[in-house]
């Protein structure tokens, strides 16, 4: 069983001449980037010329674009430029299309886009769509006008083919389920019996989208997702699923200390191991090669690494909070927020909240651990990953090889889940596999495994974080001054991001503070950036998953101190925010907020809502505390997402985020001791498991004419919070510290 | 010496260390790769296969130790349990990421073998030894229960 995408020709690669940007069209390109306009749907031709290059194209050629192929066989194939990592892009982005060709469903396919910019850049990364990646939950929003003009434009190809043929006026032909008509002549085609033709056509320019009253599969539920039969058959292929001819299995051996440096080696009993064939330092560590993992493990085993650890963090989690706090104290932090005067405010305060939260370093643990395959020549290097950052990933793969960036080939394979650790600045599995191909002289293909624990001790967490917040209200239980100190790790400081960072903050250090998502008079939030050798990284929700959660406690318990209801509180404060009180009150409606909640022992009920990556999210929380066991029992969450493209999607990335959230809040947590990670694998750094999944999950989204927004991280940030929040409405205890230790919050109390 | 298993109804020879877990043996020996490494511990679940049956780690099962044996992964599952649990679970749109999902269904197709009606009780018991990063654990209760009704309207045929 080989892999089916080893040479340009195969499915994955639609490398036919017509989907080439020739210069012209990328100036075009470039030019209607800046203005902002779409430009899917211009690709190829721009109106420049025919949309296939040869004259060949005929009645059985495809009809092929940049986003999408109309084959012979009737297929649609979406061109996706973005990952899937089982956040629904390859059904979310198909139904785009399929919605304004008037596809059947039963028809649409998809295969992963190449590494190529701008032609298939992120918008919503950089306008000039400069990197292409997946992140911040953007894909659906900026696919959105391309995919769009994409299937109209292909529409009205088929339907001027089809009149072509007919002999008929085009305004007399409908579509319909993948169906070209023409009623007054009663003549019928599918889209591949034209394909051929529309493919000869001139590219129009100026197609008409529809009225999204008429939409008929974009809204629809329960669109099946496109991927599923494959993932219920054990069909789908990941990258450790590839396997090429010769290919060899590597592990690497890195410094047990971050920073730490290989000294020297000796490989001798390594070497001794069957199956291993060679023994290589590269830059981040000594990688063993194998015949396959087995081997490849086992010679690792035996292989001994002097380490210079001169630069490495020896520091432990416990003294770095220590220092977090002490920081909290000194002047040199930045101004995140500042609108009116929060310490003067405060000084009104009839009732002050001053509360400190620690928030651990988180590590990703997608369920495939990380893995890419490389196949080195003296022209041309080629990759298979689930790369999250494509064009990131290629510079870096080229690079570490010595080839330039186009002359490395990146072929995207779906992910086993990624949570933004396989988006890193650094490529890290990528740059590691392709110095593996360089070092041991591309004698042959190789495969890089991590295993689980080189992964859970590999680094690039959510940085662990350090808030402390006064806040408090009036005598009129208003809301009088809100300071917070934000101690906590950059994540792109040092990186090519690193222009993300204005006036000193690093916006994914602090996004989503209360001086963002609510109507204060006084607030205050600085940053403090600690200098640690810990490598961090964006983790599902990034800034949000620590900032929403101190927000939302605070703000919850400064309702209680004013004696007022948590939404209505909340509500007072939103009224800037309409987005925010749609999901608000749809989620307080649906969970029965306004009926007494049933006073039993240890039940309670927590409301939290927050804006993330244009998607705002209300998540209302049913616990029961026993002893010092939290189970959550019900959870109801609204969504305000714009237009709900997939609204199966959306409820499966809910419960996906309210899961993930959830994971964090009750169990995870990396700690380190002397700069040594402590947890290996899944039985120190604890997830998630279906015994404490929430029996009832309800989604609901706010109904929205506006474009669309991201669901893959938004449904994460609320949950802690609003777990905390019925945690303390049921017995009182404040939990600030993650994950929540129940035994210890109680005796902090006391 | 080599190690006869049977993988998917076919008897296979491997020269192999003894000692090679079963996963590794049927990934980069025998190329079925829809059996997933996740830990290598036996913590997550991803690589559950059924040998004679029951459903077994691959990962920390020595190669060695299902010599004679019968190991079926996702690629040869026929049982009438499987089959029901596949299609709830493409009915349902269970798989998010998709990674660890053949070893829920290999988890979930053993379970409903021996229990024809789980509770969720019964659900959480069986199936929390297979982690799901995506956490589609919700779905997962749903089509079980889904499986085991399509069971009980259309039972096997008795052999």
């Amino acid at each position: 069983m080989y892999f089916r995408h080893m040479t340009d020709t195969s499915p994955l690669w639609p490398a036919r001449p017509a989907s080439e940007v020739t210069r012209r069209q990328f100036l075009k390109l470039t030019t209607l980037a800046g203005s902002g306009l779409t430009l899917g749907a211009l690709l190829p031709g721009c109106g420049s010329g025919p949309s296939s290059s040869g004259a060949a194209a005929g009645p059985a050629a495809p009809l092929t674009m940049t986003f999408l192929r109309i084959d012979p066989d009737n297929t649609v194939t979406v061109i996706s430029k973005h990952l899937e990592a089982g956040q629904g892009v390859w059904t979310g982005l198909p139904a785009i299309v399929a919605e304004e060709l008037d596809a059947s469903w039963d028809q649409m396919r998809v295969e992963s886009a190449p590494a190529k910019v701008p032609v298939y850049g992120n918008f919503a990364f950089d306008p000039k769509g400069s990197v292409q990646g997946t992140g911040g939950s953007s894909s659906v929003a900026n696919s959105w006008d391309q995919l769009r003009h994409a299937g109209a434009t292909a529409r009205a190809m088929l339907v001027q083919a089809a009149a072509a043929q007919w002999k008929v006026p085009a305004g007399e032909i409908t579509v319909s389920d993948g169906v070209v008509s023409h009623p007054g002549s009663s003549k019928k085609a599918t889209f591949g019996e034209l394909a051929g033709s529309a493919a000869k056509l001139w590219v129009p320019t100026d197609v008409k989208l529809k009225d999204p009253s008429q939409f008929k599969l974009i809204g629809r539920e329960n669109l099946p997702r496109l991927d599923s039969r494959a993932k219920s058959t054990g069909k789908q292929q990941f990258a450790i699923d590839v396997m090429l001819p010769g290919m060899m299995t590597a592990v690497v051996m890195r410094p047990p200390r971050f920073g730490g440096k290989v000294a020297s080696f000796d490989a001798t009993k390594t070497k001794a191991v069957d199956g291993v064939v060679d023994v290589v330092q590269i830059p981040r560590g000594v990688a063993v090669v194998a015949q396959d993992m087995w081997s490849a493990k086992k010679g690792r085993e035996a292989l001994q690494v002097t380490w210079d650890e001169s630069g490495a963090e020896k520091r432990g989690t416990e003294q770095l909070m220590k220092e977090y706090k002490h920081l909290a104290r000194q002047s040199q932090a930045v101004n995140v927020a500042k609108v009116g005067d929060a310490d003067a405010g405060l000084k009104h305060a009839a009732r002050v909240i001053d509360a400190e939260f620690e928030f651990p370093y988180l590590a990703h643990a997608p369920m495939e651990p990380l893995t890419a395959v490389c196949h080195l020549s003296p022209e041309k290097c080629e990759i298979w990953a689930g790369c999250q950052f494509h064009t990131v990933d290629q510079m870096n793969a080229a690079a570490a090889v010595g080839l330039k960036p186009e002359q490395v080939v990146i072929n995207t394979l779906a992910a086993g889940g990624t949570f933004g650790r396989r988006a890193n600045p650094e490529s890290d599995y990528i740059s590691e596999v392709a110095s593996i191909a360089k070092a041991t002289g591309a004698k042959y293909p190789v495969r890089l495994i991590w295993t689980r624990e080189d992964d859970i001790t590999g680094g690039r967490y959510r940085p662990l974080n350090y808030h402390h917040i006064t806040a408090g209200v009036g005598r009129d239980g208003k809301l009088v001054g809100y300071r917070q100190r934000v101690v906590g790790q950059s994540l792109v400081a040092g990186t090519p991001f690193a222009a993300m960072i204005k006036n000193g903050v690093d916006p994914t250090a602090v996004e989503g503070n209360a001086a963002e998502e609510y109507d204060l008079d006084n607030v205050h939030v600085t940053w403090t950036q600690p200098k640690v050798g810990v490598p961090v990284l964006w983790w599902r929700s990034v800034g949000h998953t620590h900032m929403a959660f101190s927000k939302e406690v605070i703000i919850d318990e400064l309702a209680q101190a004013a004696g007022q209801d948590p939404v209505a509180f909340r509500l007072a404060l939103l009224q800037k925010h309409p987005r925010h009180v749609a999901a608000l009150k749809l989620a307080a409606e649906k969970a029965g907020w306004n009926k007494p909640f049933p006073k039993e022992k240890g039940r309670g009920r927590g409301v939290a809502v927050h804006q993330s990556f244009g998607t705002v999210v209300a998540q209302v929380a049913e616990v029961t505390v026993a002893g010092d066991k939290i189970t959550v029992d019900r959870v109801v969450c609204a969504v305000e997402c714009g237009i709900a493209v997939t609204p199966d999607v959306i409820r499966a990335q809910m419960q996906s985020g309210i899961g993930y959230g959830l994971s964090a809040a009750l169990r995870g947590k990396i700690t380190l001791t002397d700069g040594h990670v402590d947890q290996t694998n899944f039985h120190q750094y604890e997830v998630l498991r279906i015994n404490e999944m929430p029996r009832v999950i309800e989604v609901y989204t706010v109904p929205s004419t506006s474009p669309p927004s991201g669901v893959g991280e938004p449904g994460t940030p609320p949950i802690a919070p609003a777990v905390a929040n019925a945690v303390r409405a049921a017995t009182g205890i404040k939990l600030r510290k993650l994950p929540f230790d129940l035994a210890a919050a109680r005796s902090a109390k006391a | 010496m080599p190690i006869r298993l049977t993988v998917n109804n076919q008897l296979h020879e491997l020269v192999v260390d003894p000692d090679m877990p079963l996963l590794w043996a049927i990934r980069d020996h025998l190329q079925f790769t829809g059996t997933k490494f996740g830990c290598g511990m036996a913590l997550c679940g991803a690589c559950t296969v059924h040998i004679d049956g029951q459903a077994t780690r691959s990962c920390v099962t020595p190669v060695s130790a299902v010599e004679g044996k019968s190991v079926t992964t996702i690629e040869g599952l026929a049982t009438s349990a499987g089959k029901a649990v596949q299609d709830a679970w493409v009915n349902l749109d269970v798989p998010q990421c998709g990674y660890c999902q053949s070893g829920q269904i290999m988890s979930a197709s053993a379970l409903l073998a021996s229990n024809a009606k789980p509770t969720d009780a019964d659900i959480d018991a069986a199936m929390a030894g297979n982690i799901c990063r995506c956490a589609t654990y919700v779905r997962i209760r749903s089509a079980i229960h889904k499986a085991a009704e399509s069971l009980a309207i259309s039972p096997p045929a008795k052999s």
